[in-house]
């Protein structure tokens, strides 16, 4: 019998499906066009930074024959057209600076900023419904001082907490390397420097949601029934509580991957964020819009994530 | 407070010896419950005035004992002090108080657990809320058993299907898979009871159970009560209307003010009551009682003649004064409406399907019916909120749902609107008389009134108004979470008179309210409605409400009319069997 009922579900989910990959690539496109021409309104000539940049001596010709090979002296809308052709086909084009393919080179450095943002934001989930959990039990005591615990960690920039966390661990106590070295303990200081003050913005977040569950009527029942007070918040309240954070996740993940650029350039580790930088400063047009586009690829991944996470956890949503 | 000990209670294999049938129970030996001399308060310990005073009671199995108060009077404390569940902050102090034929004062924690949900179980009202609604019913009833027995899953399985069949939920199998927001209220509030009567303890407090619930709804979960009852638990019921424990209750005990003022056998209290408490409270029940009869003896003052907050509008009081030559008698109309809603999977819902009514000047048009019948979004078709996809509304004559807004605005202030929740009608940052002043000036600016001279006389109209609802001017700088729910009801009154309307639409204007309140509220609209020439559009749930303010009445069922016509007629000749069913659930006192 389930077998009639189940057809017309998984219908409505192929329609799901394909407004979610049909919205995908608009945003993909919107990123492509927005990234193209906001390069180009830096100001100075790229065939110059093709060539080793403003400094560096080059020949009227030398520069003309740049232009020609990399098709900039075409108008900038032909540019445009045969850059989305690029990209369709998967082709992120050459590295100007580099002189290398880019989407190799990129792939190259994905996995250690992803394994870093992951991390984190895991990192952060512990800490935020550790602190929350705990706060929510102590009293008043407990509340403010939690509270003020995430107002603090929220507020944080992530360079100072770096060289905080460097100074302390590094230069006083000498546990760890200052510099991100391969092994688990080069990751320390950096997935710390990315969730702490992630932490304490979910936290916050979470102890709102927790204490609403905390009074609320089925919270009540729970405990007539001799639930403890650990059980009613193992089986009933973190679950609600974490219902927000957890749409929040996506948007926290994106905060990540922009929070990999100045952690990765503090710990001199090597990673999208950092190659990101350096594209940026020589002007390596290809290099900047290959990062963006891959860091929107994996954001959109991300949200397509959190709704299913959502669904789990709250199978309100599922008949929807 | 320690979580060493949750599951594998010592002493869980009794429990689950007394479960095999409940007939078994020890009865006749100790009561369910005995409390003698009970008193509990909050903050500092003998600081301030304690919340329950001296309160002594007891239940036997298979009885049932209904405390009966108004909303403060400390009924839910003393729910919640029987389960050691009265607060962080609160005390408690009794010469007794015991479970089961045992001591329950200075338990710790731990034993506190022990003792929840295995020698009493508490159903609390409206189960959308006190079953947590992202996991299964079924994983909240086992939970009982996984918490007090050492069953294995399949035996906790078998023994929530049991449960389920106890209470009389159809297709148990299925609905154990379900959240409490996939079941329809009655289910989830059986549900609910299964979940505190899966260990089959000797006391369930039921406190409001039926609160939340349609009224057909409510009597088959009284019903169900009573069979529990019947099969040997002991029942503390808990409500703040006579009328609906009438139905179950061996015994009264009436609440007031943290102190029992009468205690005795049910048809005593409610034939022969002796506290004007009680009387107040029978007094109060609208079921049977005829129009215009008031509900609440104690205030007979009158509402004042003078109604100066009229001063300045073109006054609804007198049916002459409108701008018309001739004056109609119909002066709100609805010609078969037509509503559709698409629900979330697409398919579509007659909210609304060919409804007429005619609304007579001066008289009450009452619209019953069960929640999702059709009557709220009918109200809102008749405020030309909605707009409707077939048929037409006219007030006073002329086209209203037909016509732009635009046209529409200059008979809006004919219209007035009372909603059931009060106070989310309100902006809570606003006191009462920006509320009023607001509502006021909005009247004044469609007749153009404005100027320094205006202020001086809308302070004037705004005093009116509050005397016209009986309320004292000192409420004028409070602000709605500060006031009870009788003074938000009539702020929200006082706020729909404020453009001098001929028609007052209530939506459930008195469904959140206690009984004795309820009483109150009525009173006040019949007596304006005397005193303005008001007409009337009354919808509720609650049948004893419409039979006591309605000229005509209107039953709604899926969106139709099922039945219309004078509420004497109607009520005591019902032709339509829906109508029937509903008379026959009303919960009354039997004289």
């Amino acid at each position: 019998m389930a077998e009639v009922a189940r057809v017309a579900p998984v219908a409505r989910a192929a329609r799901v499906v394909l407004a979610r990959l049909g919205g995908a690539a608009f945003v993909l496109w919107m990123v492509a066009t927005l990234t193209f021409f906001a390069v180009r309104l830096i100001p100075g000539d790229p065939a110059e930074a093709i060539l080793g940049g403003p400094g560096s001596q080059t020949s009227p010709e030398a520069l003309a024959a740049v232009r020609a090979e990399y098709g900039l002296d075409q108008p900038v809308l032909v540019q445009y057209l045969a850059q989305l052709g690029r990209l369709i086909t998967g082709d992120l084009g050459r590295s100007y600076a580099l002189n290398q393919d880019v989407a190799p080179l990129l792939i190259g450095q994905l996995g250690g900023t992803l394994l870093l943002a992951v991390l984190a934001l895991g990192v952060a989930w512990l800490l935020a419904l550790g602190l929350a959990t705990w706060s929510s039990r102590g009293g008043r005591v407990a509340w403010t001082v939690g509270s003020g615990l995430e107002i603090v960690a929220a507020a944080l920039p992530h360079f100072w907490l770096a060289t905080a966390l460097i100074v302390l661990f590094s230069v006083w106590l000498g546990w760890l390397p200052p510099i991100s070295t391969p092994g688990a303990a080069g990751l320390v200081l950096p997935v710390l420097t990315l969730a702490v003050p992630l932490a304490g913005f979910l936290g916050q977040i979470m102890r709102e949601s927790l204490l609403t569950a905390l009074e609320s009527p089925f919270v009540l029942s729970a405990r007539a029934r001799g639930e403890s007070e650990l059980g009613v918040r193992w089986v009933h309240a973190i679950r609600h509580a974490s219902l927000p954070a957890i749409s929040l996740s996506g948007w926290a993940f994106g905060s990540l991957i922009s929070g990999a650029v100045v952690v990765e350039t503090i710990f001199a580790r090597p990673g999208l964020g950092r190659t990101l930088l350096n594209a940026v400063t020589v002007r390596d047009v290809p290099v900047v819009v290959g990062a963006v586009l891959i860091v929107a690829v994996g954001y959109i991944l991300m949200t397509l994530l959190t709704d299913l996470a959502q669904r789990i956890a709250d199978p309100r949503l599922r008949a929807r | 407070m320690s979580d060493e000990t949750d599951v594998g209670v010592p002493g869980a294999a009794s429990v689950t010896g007394a479960g095999e049938g409940p007939g078994g129970v020890a009865a006749g030996v100790a009561p369910a419950v005995r409390v003698r001399n009970l008193v509990v308060g909050f903050g500092p310990k003998d600081g301030a005035d304690p919340v329950l005073n001296g309160v002594s009671f007891e239940v036997a199995p298979g009885e049932c004992l209904a405390i009966v108060g108004e909303s403060g009077s400390g009924k839910s404390v003393t729910a919640r002090s029987l389960l050691g569940l009265a607060g962080d902050n609160a005390w408690v102090r009794a010469d007794e108080l015991s479970l089961a034929g045992s001591d329950v004062q200075n338990l710790s924690e731990a034993q506190w657990r022990r003792r929840r949900g295995r020698d009493v179980g508490l159903v609390v009202q409206d189960a959308l809320v006190s079953l947590d609604p992202l996991r299964p019913v079924g994983r909240e009833i086992a939970d009982s058993l996984r918490l007090h027995t050492r069953l294995d899953a399949a035996a906790r399985h078998t023994r929530v299907l049991e449960a389920l069949e106890r209470v009389g939920l159809p297709d148990a199998g299925n609905a154990m898979r379900k959240r409490s927001g996939e079941l329809s209220g009655g289910q989830r509030q059986r549900a609910l009871i299964a979940a505190a009567i899966a260990l089959d303890p000797p006391l369930l407090i039921a406190d409001e159970p039926t609160t939340a619930l349609d009224v057909t709804v409510q009597a088959q979960i009284l019903d169900l009560l009573a069979t529990l009852k019947r099969a040997g638990t002991g029942i503390l019921l808990i409500s703040h209307d006579l009328a609906v424990v009438g139905r179950i209750a061996d015994r009264i005990a009436v609440l007031c003010d943290g102190r029992i003022v009468e205690q005795g056998p049910a048809d005593e209290v409610l034939t022969r009551p002796r506290h004007p408490v009680t009387r107040t409270m029978i007094a109060a029940i609208p079921v049977d009682k005829p129009r215009g009869l008031r509900l609440n003896p104690r205030a007979a003052e009158p509402v004042l003649p003078s109604l100066s907050y009229q001063s300045g509008v073109a006054p609804g009081s007198s049916p002459d004064d409108c701008d018309r030559d001739t004056s109609p008698t119909t002066v709100l109309e609805a010609i078969g409406l037509v509503k559709r809603f698409t629900r979330p999977d697409g398919s579509e819902q007659l909210a609304v399907d060919s409804v007429s009514f005619r609304l007579e000047r001066g008289t009450t048009l009452g619209i019953v019916g069960e929640s999702g019948s059709g009557k709220t979004t009918s109200a809102r078709l008749a405020l030309a909120l909605t707009r409707p996809d077939a048929g037409e509304v006219r007030v006073l004559g002329q086209a209203f749902s037909a016509v732009p807004e635009k046209e529409r605005r200059a008979l809006r202030p004919h219209l007035g609107a009372v909603y059931q929740d009060a106070l989310s009608s309100f902006d809570p940052r606003l006191s009462v008389e920006q509320v009023l002043r607001d509502a006021v000036a909005g009247g004044a600016r469609r007749t153009g009134r404005v100027g320094a001279s205006a202020g001086a006389a809308d302070r004037l109209r705004v005093l009116g108004l509050l005397e016209a609802v009986g309320l004292p001017q000192g409420l004028l700088g409070r602000r709605p979470l500060s006031l009870s729910g009788g003074q938000r009801q009539r702020v929200s009154i006082a706020r729909a008179l404020a453009s001098g309307p001929q028609i007052l639409i209530c939506d459930e204007p008195v469904s959140s309210l206690d009984v004795t309140v309820q009483a109150q509220v009525l009173d006040l609209l019949d007596e304006l409605q005397r005193n303005l020439g008001l007409s009337l559009l009354f919808i509720s749930h609650d049948l004893g409400v419409i039979q006591h303010v309605s000229d005509q009445v209107a039953v709604m069922l899926d969106g139709r009319i099922v039945e219309t016509g004078a509420t004497a007629r109607v009520f005591a000749a019902p032709e339509h069997p829906y109508t029937q069913a509903l008379l026959g659930a009303v919960p009354r006192i039997g004289f």
